[in-house]
């Protein structure tokens, strides 16, 4: 089945901040926004909800935490312990000083990573990925909204996204939703 | 424009007055001699404590005399006396500081707004223009309680003592930094170059408002800000070698001007959330929203870790390398203040760790709060932690004189701050950015 969606670029991202807020006030569907940078604030006025990396990041901490813990414990506690300047290892607690370094290093490689590849894997990105956005010009210096037109009124529509300060708009027929 | 309200004046003036008096008794319970000193310890003994014996080599903090000195009789008496003598000089130099730095600290930030030319904060620049009007009395007193002390009128600072100076080679090797009137010269101009930069800028901030014809107050606000916080930052360093470090002026530490100003610095930002959420609830600033408290519990969150993380840059290495003379600084806080010194841990990272790390709970009023509170009762005790062991050593407890100096100085800060605001509108209303920062919305 075809969908009918318009393409409303923009140049300026302020001016997409106001015109994203005024066609959500009019109560029509924004498909997706592509913009060549993060713009503050865009997700809460598209009204995605809140996204949940910042959990993920935490629980992918707690295990850094955790493996950087077990590691020392068993490397440098269990396994082969050293009398290192004086202090003899045969405690982790009384070393733990010693291992703080390697428990922060860890914690922040594994919630930094881990919520990268998190992030690749939500968004759907992967090597190789053919790119999904529909026009060039939104890696460069252009904001493109993308609205369902789905029963409402083309026209509408369209002279409304003028009115909100597009500098191009275009209505396509969309075969079969690629994403 | 904000009034002081009768019962908030008649609370800071209760406070001031319960605190006076509270240190009067604390200076006037000081032990007299040796003899009392016998008489409460045998008391205290008797509650049952093993007080008396880990007490007994405890010295070396205040020269070396006493270590040549007999250890026999009356020896470790004579030292408890001293420490108990110098306590409530002690808790009134600790809280002195403590509502000192966040003045201080508040100064710095509002610099730094200034020279970075931030779009978010100047909603905010009037309760921080309040905070910094405590420099004026809270600077008075500190330099008058430095001033005694440096010439040896209490025996905070072991270094102001010729009698130690004379038997302890290595303060005679620092006497050309440490001496009485360099301590006092250099107090003066600190304070002064500080008390200088919060006059012209509040100044040029209230003339801004007047006249905001081409921005020439506010240019003048931004050049004198961006010199203040060259000089500060070289003053904050020295005044912490000054004031605070050389109560141990054997032991040393590179990055201590730094800690300390991690600490002023959490502690003013602190305060400026705890007073502007404190107008908010009572109908004034209207135009601060909730991004703004946000950001204000971002600082205090990320200042938080900077903090743990200079904490921990002096610790580990002092551990690590354990040379005597600089592990002895963490022996006594580790033997002797097991409790405050990793309660402030607790208080001071992990808590607002837990606390502000969910982006939600930043705009949550009375979360704030909490971790306000508990993050300025942990630098109190940071502060307590960096001056006790070398005054009071092992004889310490919060007792009447630590709790009534903070009372007092409590009431001097609430009063003092909250005249301040009634002086100008609470909105800044030629800056600038002022538009940005009313819509700042994140």
């Amino acid at each position: 089945m075809a969908s009918k969606v318009i393409h409303a670029l923009y140049t300026d991202d302020d001016v997409l901040m106001d015109a994203v807020k005024r066609v959500r006030a009019e109560h029509y569907h924004i498909e997706e926004v592509f913009c060549p940078f993060p713009v503050h604030g865009l997700d809460k006025a598209m009204g995605i909800p809140h996204t949940r990396l910042a959990i993920t990041s935490f629980m992918y901490g707690c295990v850094g935490l955790t493996v950087a813990i077990l590691m020392m414990n068993y490397i440098m506690i269990e396994d082969w312990p050293q009398n290192i300047g004086g202090k003899p290892s045969f405690s982790y607690i009384e070393n733990m000083p010693a291992f703080v370094p390697i428990m922060f290093e860890l914690t922040v490689f594994f919630a930094a990573h881990l919520m990268v590849i998190t992030f690749y894997m939500r968004s759907r990105l992967w090597p190789f990925k053919k790119a999904e956005n529909p026009d060039v010009r939104t890696t460069d210096d252009h904001f493109l909204m993308e609205v369902d037109a789905g029963n409402h009124d083309v026209n509408k529509l369209t002279s409304l996204l003028g009115d909100t300060g597009a500098v191009e708009i275009k209505v396509i027929d969309k075969e079969e939703d690629n994403h | 424009m904000y009034t002081l309200s009768n019962r908030l004046r008649l609370f800071s003036v209760i406070l001031m007055v319960v605190g006076f008096v509270g240190l009067i008794i604390g200076f006037a319970q000081r032990p007299g001699s040796i003899e009392e000193v016998k008489e409460r310890m045998a008391a205290h003994d008797a509650h049952g404590g093993g007080h008396g014996e880990a007490a007994v080599q405890a010295e070396g903090h205040h020269g070396g005399e006493h270590a040549d000195d007999a250890h026999g009789g009356d020896a470790h008496y004579e030292h408890v006396l001293h420490q108990l003598q110098n306590k409530p000089w002690a808790a009134l130099y600790v809280a002195a500081f403590f509502f000192f730095m966040i003045a201080l600290g508040v100064l710095a930030f509002y610099a730094i707004q200034f020279a970075s030319q931030a779009g978010w904060s100047p909603v905010l620049f009037r309760v921080m223009e309040a905070i910094t009007a405590y420099l004026v009395p809270g600077g008075i007193i500190l330099f008058v309680i430095l001033a005694l002390s440096g010439f040896h009128v209490n025996h905070l600072f072991v270094w102001a003592d010729p009698e130690v100076v004379a038997h302890d080679e290595l303060i005679q090797g620092k006497t050309s930094w440490l001496n009485s009137w360099g301590f006092i010269i250099r107090a003066a101009i600190f304070l002064g170059g500080w008390l200088l930069y919060r006059h012209f800028a509040v100044k040029y901030s209230r003339k801004q408002d007047e006249d905001a014809e081409g921005n020439k107050w506010y240019k003048k606000s931004f050049k004198i800000s961006a010199g203040f916080l060259v000089f500060f930052i070289y003053t904050e360093s020295m005044m912490s070698w000054d004031w605070i470090m050389s109560f141990d002026p054997h032991w040393f530490s590179t990055l201590f001007g730094w800690y300390v100003f991690a600490s002023l610095f959490v502690s003013g930002i602190t305060t400026i959330a705890l007073i502007t959420i404190y107008l908010k609830s009572k109908g004034y600033m209207e135009f601060v929203n909730n991004s703004h408290i946000h950001d204000l519990a971002k600082f205090m969150f990320g200042i938080s870790i900077f903090w743990t993380y200079l904490w921990f840059s002096q610790f580990m290495l002092i551990w690590y390398s354990n040379i005597p003379e600089e592990v002895t600084y963490f022996i006594t806080r580790i033997e002797d203040y097991r409790l405050p010194f990793f309660g402030m841990l607790v208080m001071n990272f992990i808590f607002p760790l837990l606390v502000l790390m969910n982006s939600d709970f930043k705009r949550v009023n009375w979360f704030v709060v909490m971790a306000g509170i508990v993050i300025l009762c942990g630098h109190y005790i940071d502060v307590y932690n960096m001056v006790m062991p070398a005054t009071v050593g092992e004889s310490w407890f919060i007792g009447i004189s630590e709790i009534s100096a903070v009372l007092l100085f409590l009431g001097l800060f609430l009063f003092v701050v909250f005249r301040a605001l009634t002086k100008a509108p609470l909105l800044a209303k030629g800056n600038p950015y002022l538009e940005e920062s009313k819509h700042f919305h994140y």
